[in-house]
């Protein structure tokens, strides 16, 4: 079972948090913060996780969200979606598009990381 | 010989031919086939009233006085109708346009329908027609008496005033049943036009008959007569210039200033072509009535005793030759030729008096005014039987008073030159817009009381009306006063003397009392309608009592009232009629109706107008035409009020979509703000949050991380307060509540406060500034802690995206115009162009936010502040870094 996690977020503080809790419990966190290029990082990196921002520079998470569900081999990871608007209309497009989970910002620590646990069935 | 009551039955037989004849054609007329009714033929016939008794008897009688000099009676006609036939075009176009009933309502409806004209005409045309009358009634009489006097066995007429008066009451009974069948004097008389038509064949057929007789029967043929004329009297008359020139003249006016020619010529006229036909076919019809004229002169005087009178050769002559048969023919000649005229007169006589004299004086006595209604039309029915009445009356007093002295020809004459008066009014009526009534008056009454004085009065000999020291002398012995030598003109013939000044006169006064006034607007419009009344009206509506009439106004009338409503008005009124099925007949009363009906969707005076149009009846008169142009202004002001509403309620709507528009936008920007707030909140919380559960958890954290995650902790919980206070700036800002402190202050002190607020002063920053402080000195009035805020801002920007290498900002004052601009310019890449345009928008944060540290509110605070100051701040677009300009108002900086 792997434990490699991509973190897409672009508020560097905020990445910093993540990438701790995670790495405590013992996840091994790539991040990345640019939308553009995100997707190919996904290709690229093949994570067993994915923590997708929505407010990225670039392109939004819900673009991204669209694409890993869109291409075959990405179709069913798992992605945590997180999002600082909050608001319901996010959660539905959230839904929608896929994604396996939904947190809007702040989160507790302990819920993100068992989320993360969750997601990968650890 | 012929037995006097042979004669009595066949001229009442005549008479009850004539009163069939009268019926069948109104029966026909009313039956809607009008047909040959209204042919140019009997139209032409019908002005055969011109030729009286006085033209059938008295032209011989005339010519064997006077030679040739009867011929004028015919000129003046002929030369009016060949060469001014356009004239009598015109007055027949006014007439039917002006629904003129008479020349009197002529006179009147020209000058402003003037009543007191009206009375004048009206006034004139009786005086002056009156002595014609009785002259007619004279002649049968006469007639009458030849034959009685050869039939001496037979009832002797010795009281010839009873043959007078039965004559007059036979006519006044004709006159009334047949010239006032129909209210509306516009309607033609068709039974009364027809009989006059045949009366005109009858006294043609007899004047030739007795011609011929005289000539094939009498002389022997045409050589013969030349001779015969040759040796008589009549051809050594001598010729008198001055005479014809004036008889002519009578005579040609004659032809439309009588009030039976009047009638004839212009209301009785059935369509303005027939008067084509009419100048030629009546000259030679009264060229046929003259033919004979001096033949038939020349052989009474010499087949006749001495001393017998001569106006009556045309029946002794035949009578003497024992000619019955011819001369039972010649007597109906006569009689023909009275009897129409007088019932043309009296009709025409009896509008005037009804319609001028009766009906004012009734209205007045009622004093109703427009209450008035119903029962008007029987009052004028009534007013104009007794005016027929009253009108034979006074010839019949007339013929009494004078007893028939005055021979046939010079009554004639005097009555031409009364009528003739009306002529100046007329003729300036019709052709010159700037008659007045007042000149109409003045004329009218020079020339009337001129006539009177000169030619009417002393007609009836000395010593009767005038006395004859009056008439040798002058009034209180004033000699160029005479009635017979005005002004000292002696030794003129009476006739032409009076003709002379009365004309004269009348002339100069109407000419000089309408030059000397302006015509009232009534006059004016009147006037115009008369004088141009080929550019008002197209060629009058022919009378027709057809189908067609009814289709026009049902036609009319679906497009007012809808097909549905209009059918049924006009079945309902042919139901009324006993008409199922078909259109119904144009009577009053159903026009009336109509008229009310269409009156509901148009008004009154437009339904009156379009029903009166087509029906033909009448033209649409002055009246009409501002009682129209009062009910559109009205309805045009109603509609402008409805237009001025419906524009109100639309841009009511439009207001209200705007502002409904305008709600929907801000709700969608409040929404939008509020998610961006949201987001710009939470996002720090985030970091603090975690890292404050990371703390708490303990653990093993080493001192650093403790140490580095409480900063990042206090670094978050700085930007949400940053992010608070410029929430709140702009709020206070964009609601106008912001209280400006003005004060006066230095450019370059509030730059050198900005500068150093931004910690760029000791170059610890990597931000290097540019200055030129000799332009900075500028002194102004405003509020500097706000304008410095601005400038803080821009030098704040400057630092966290300029992304040179070695980043620089120059500041730069300028001056602009009315403007002092500061213009802060790094060497960066700039701003996208794309994104120059949103940079003042809140929370447009273009680049990496962290490096920032900003909400995305900084220049939009700017902008808010820069606008209360009066100012402005622009992004300068081509200053190769990024580049903002800093404007204020001179004015306002320099005002201390």
């Amino acid at each position: 079972m792997g434990r490699d996690v991509l973190l897409i977020e672009d508020e560097p503080n905020i990445i910093e948090a993540i990438r701790f809790i995670l790495s405590r419990d013992g996840w091994h966190v790539q991040t990345h913060s640019d939308g553009k290029s995100a997707y190919e990082k996904v290709l690229d990196m093949r994570p067993d996780v994915v923590i997708l921002d929505v407010m990225l520079p670039g392109r939004s998470g819900f673009e991204i969200l669209r694409d890993i569900r869109g291409g075959g081999e990405t179709a069913a990871l798992p992605v945590l979606m997180l999002t600082a608007k909050g608001q319901t209309k996010d959660r539905e497009m959230a839904e929608s598009l896929g994604a396996s989970r939904f947190m809007t910002k702040p989160f507790s620590n302990t819920d993100v990381l068992s989320t993360v646990r969750d997601l990968v069935g650890a | 010989m012929i037995p006097f009551d042979i004669l009595v039955a066949v001229c009442v037989a005549y008479v009850v031919v004539l009163f069939l004849v009268a019926f069948f054609a109104e029966r026909r007329a009313s039956a809607g086939k009008v047909g040959w009714l209204r042919s140019p033929l009997v139209y032409t016939l019908s002005l055969s009233v011109y030729c009286t008794a006085w033209t059938f008897y008295g032209a011989v009688g005339y010519a064997a006085r006077s030679g040739l000099e009867f011929l004028t009676i015919y000129l003046g006609p002929t030369l009016v109708l060949v060469g001014w036939w356009w004239m009598l075009r015109k007055l027949v176009r006014i007439g039917k346009t002006q629904r003129i009933t008479s020349i009197a309502d002529l006179i009147s409806s020209r000058y402003g329908k003037s009543n007191t004209l009206g009375v004048i005409v009206t006034l004139l045309a009786v005086v002056g027609t009156t002595p014609y009358i009785a002259l007619q009634l004279q002649s049968v009489t006469l007639s009458f008496s030849v034959f009685a006097q050869a039939d001496s066995e037979a009832w002797q007429p010795t009281d010839l005033n009873a043959t007078a008066l039965w004559v007059a009451a036979g006519l006044a009974l004709f006159t009334v049943l047949f010239g006032t069948r129909n209210l509306d004097a516009n309607e033609r008389h068709h039974g009364v036009v027809t009989a006059i038509a045949v009366e005109a064949v009858v006294k043609l057929v007899a004047l030739l008959a007795v011609g011929i007789f005289v000539i094939w029967g009498v002389a022997g043929g045409l050589g013969d007569m030349a001779d015969r004329i040759a040796a008589s009297p009549i051809a050594e008359t001598q010729f008198n210039g001055g005479r014809w020139v004036g008889l002519t003249f009578l005579a040609g006016a004659a032809i439309f200033t009588l009030p039976r020619m009047f009638q004839v010529l212009v209301v009785e006229n059935a369509d303005e072509r027939h008067l084509a036909t009419a100048s030629w076919a009546f000259p030679l019809y009264l060229c046929l009535m003259s033919l004979f004229v001096v033949p038939i002169a020349v052989i009474g005087l010499a087949t006749q005793p001495p001393g017998s009178n001569p106006d009556l050769f045309v029946l002794t002559v035949p009578l003497s030759f024992d000619r019955d048969g011819l001369a039972t023919l010649a007597f109906l000649g006569g009689f023909s030729s009275a009897t129409s005229m007088v019932i043309v007169a009296a009709i025409a006589l009896s509008t005037m008096v009804s319609n001028h004299i009766v009906m004012p004086l009734w209205l007045s006595w009622q004093n109703t005014g427009a209450t008035v209604s119903g029962d008007v039309r029987k009052v004028v029915l009534t007013a104009r039987r007794i005016s027929i009445a009253g009108v034979l009356v006074l010839g019949y007093l007339y013929f009494r008073l004078t007893g028939g002295s005055a021979a046939l020809a010079s009554i004639g004459l005097i009555s031409f030159t009364g009528v003739a008066q009306v002529l100046p009014a007329l003729i300036g009526g019709i052709f010159w817009r700037g008659a007045t009534k007042r000149g109409a008056v003045a004329g009218l009454l020079v020339g009337f009381f001129l006539w009177a004085y000169t030619l009417f009065l002393p007609s009836f000999g000395a010593g009767s009306v005038m006395s004859a020291s009056l008439l040798a002398d002058g009034p209180w012995g004033i000699g160029w006063l005479r009635p017979q030598g005005l002004f000292g003109v002696a030794g003129m013939d009476p006739l032409i003397h009076a003709m002379f000044w009365s004309m004269s006169l009348n002339s100069f006064a109407f000419f000089a009392v309408s030059l000397s006034g302006f015509p009232s607007p009534m006059e004016r419009l009147q006037g115009a309608q008369f004088v141009n009344v080929f550019e008002h009206s197209s060629a009058a509506q022919s009378w027709t009592h057809g189908m067609a009439e009814a289709e026009d106004l049902l036609m009319m009338s679906q497009r007012i009232l809808g097909p549905d409503k209009a059918q049924a008005l006009f079945q309902r009124a042919a139901a009324a009629q006993g008409k199922v099925g078909f259109l119904p007949d144009t009577t009053p009363a159903f026009l009336e109706r109509l008229e009310r009906e269409l009156a509901g969707s148009v008004g009154a005076a437009t339904s009156h107008a379009m029903v009166g149009q087509i029906v033909g009846r009448s033209s649409v008169s002055v009246e009409d035409l501002m009682a129209v142009a009062d009910e559109t202004a009205q309805m045009m002001e109603y509609s402008n009020q409805l237009e001025a509403k419906s524009e109100e309620l639309s841009r009511t709507a439009r207001q209200l979509r705007e502002a409904n528009e305008k709600l929907t936008e801000l709700s969608i920007q409040k929404d939008a703000f509020l998610s961006q707030i949201s987001h710009e909140l939470r996002t720090p919380m985030t970091s603090i949050r975690a890292f404050s559960e990371i703390l708490m958890d303990g653990g093993d954290l080493s001192e650093a991380d403790m140490t580095k995650y409480s900063s990042i902790i206090h670094e978050e919980a700085i930007r949400l307060t940053r992010l608070l206070d410029d929430l709140l700036d702009l709020s206070v800002l964009e609601n106008g509540q912001v209280t400006l402190n003005a004060q006066p202050g230095n450019l370059t002190d509030l730059i050198d406060r900005a500068v150093a607020a931004t910690g760029s002063l000791d170059g610890s920053g990597n931000l290097r500034i540019t200055r030129s402080r000799a332009t900075e000195d500028v002194a102004l009035v405003t509020d500097t802690d706000r304008l410095c805020q601005v400038f803080i801002n821009l030098i704040a920007n400057a630092q966290k995206y300029c992304d040179a290498d070695a980043p620089q900002l120059w500041i730069k004052v300028r001056q602009l115009g009315p403007n002092v601009a500061v213009d802060f310019i790094d060497n960066g890449n700039g701003i996208p162009k794309r994104s120059q345009d949103i940079i003042f928008e809140k929370f447009s944060r273009l680049s990496d936010r962290n490096a920032a540290g900003g909400a995305g509110l900084g220049l939009a605070i700017c902008r808010e502040i820069m606008s209360k100051l009066g100012g402005g701040i622009t992004y300068l677009p081509g200053q190769g870094g990024a580049a903002f300009q800093v404007s204020l108002p001179l004015a306002k900086a320099k005002a201390a």
